[in-house]
């Protein structure tokens, strides 16, 4: 069965993977900018960046048949300097009218400081300004819940954000209600470790249903699996759920809220 | 707790078929870490946070109430409302809400 991964980091990934994941049945995905596991020393780092995710990346998956799609933003953890972030996303209207890019993100907290808050504010009035998608990160382990929290009161408060176009990731059992019940899009992350594997997703999907939540690898350069959204899939039909179910999380709700881009094209 | 109607498509005993071996093997491993902890020096002089969460965590698994993994994952979780003053020199998270610890 075909799927898209909607988040996956492929700038590190290996070339591999991509044939691995066109094997697998990728149709698309879309890479969200984020922390490369180190500081960049200069605004001018995410510019060559910015450069890989809309001119080198879209050309590598295309190689195997996978559309590539990205979101553009200073990550959370590089923006504990409001100075350097703002400078940073100084460079974003640049890039953002480039056919593969839908939007804004992975924009959120980590560490929850009043300085992310600050700055993922920001790009929050930048994407409503420009009329453009958003993909939140949500913190990691201790500090998730709080952080989901602070994140859908500063949307909240900014007062014209849709939330039907606004994705909530990483989100696991004690903080998917909220998200969904706030009328946002939720994404679940399948990690080995870290945050949802693809048993607890399936049990997400059983408890919370399948209305506006979508399932992720967000593989990057730790302990990941670029292959975890077609390894739940075969999760969900082990249990016995319908291939129509398979098909809503895996291939049609990320679809659903990424054509709110009239960028992606995907059929 | 059971709940009605089941929400999981697959009958009880095959849940118990497809699950119980990963289980099983998970149970075991977090034996062994108790074990390890036991056999190790102690340099720390009190109960780590994180141990503590997870020894509060199994007591939640036994308790016979229903919403394990979400009342696990909201005994883990740091329980303040405000934004931190500053992030700086942080980045990672240690998995258990440290409170005054470290």
């Amino acid at each position: 069965m075909t799927y898209i991964d909607p988040h996956i980091h492929m700038v590190s990934r290996t070339t591999d993977d991509y044939q691995r994941m066109a094997q697998a049945g990728c149709l698309a995905i879309t890479e969200p900018a984020f922390w490369a596991g180190f500081d960049r020393s200069s605004p001018k780092g995410f510019f060559d960046y910015f450069r890989q995710l809309t001119e080198s990346e879209p050309r590598r998956a295309a190689q195997f048949g996978i559309r590539h799609f990205t979101w553009l933003c200073i990550n959370p953890k590089e923006a504990e300097d409001p100075g350097f972030a703002r400078e940073v996303m100084s460079i974003i209207p640049e890039f953002l009218d480039r056919p593969n890019v839908l939007g804004i993100g992975e924009i959120g907290l980590n560490k929850n400081s009043r300085n992310e808050l600050e700055i993922f504010e920001a790009h929050v009035e930048f994407a409503a300004q420009r009329g453009q998608l958003i993909l939140v990160h949500t913190p990691h382990l201790e500090d998730k819940k709080k952080g989901t929290r602070l994140i859908m009161d500063a949307i909240r408060r900014h007062g014209r954000i849709d939330p039907g176009r606004v994705l909530i990731d990483h989100v696991e059992e004690h903080t998917v209600k909220m998200v969904l019940d706030a009328g946002f899009w939720a994404g679940m992350t399948l990690y080995p470790d870290t945050k949802c594997t693809p048993q607890r997703a399936a049990d997400i999907f059983e408890v919370y249903g399948t209305e506006r939540i979508w399932i992720n690898s967000a593989g990057d350069w730790g302990i990941s699996d670029p292959l975890a959204v077609p390894k739940c899939q075969v999760e969900l039909r082990r249990r016995g759920h319908t291939e129509d179910l398979v098909r809503r999380v895996s291939l049609e709700n990320p679809r659903t809220f990424l054509r709110q881009s009239a960028k992606f094209d995907v059929r | 707790m059971v709940h009605d109607p089941p929400t999981c498509p697959a009958p009880r005993s095959r849940v118990i078929d497809l699950y119980f071996m990963e289980h099983r093997a998970k149970v075991l491993d977090i034996a062994a870490f108790l074990d390890r902890l036991d056999r190790a020096q102690d340099d720390i002089g009190r109960e780590d946070f994180r141990v503590r969460g997870l020894r509060e965590a199994i007591a939640i698994l036994l308790d016979g109430e229903g919403e394990r993994a979400r009342r696990v994952l909201d005994l883990f979780s740091d329980p303040t409302e405000g934004p931190l003053d500053s992030a700086a020199g942080m980045k990672g998270a240690y998995g258990v809400y440290p409170g005054s610890e470290p």
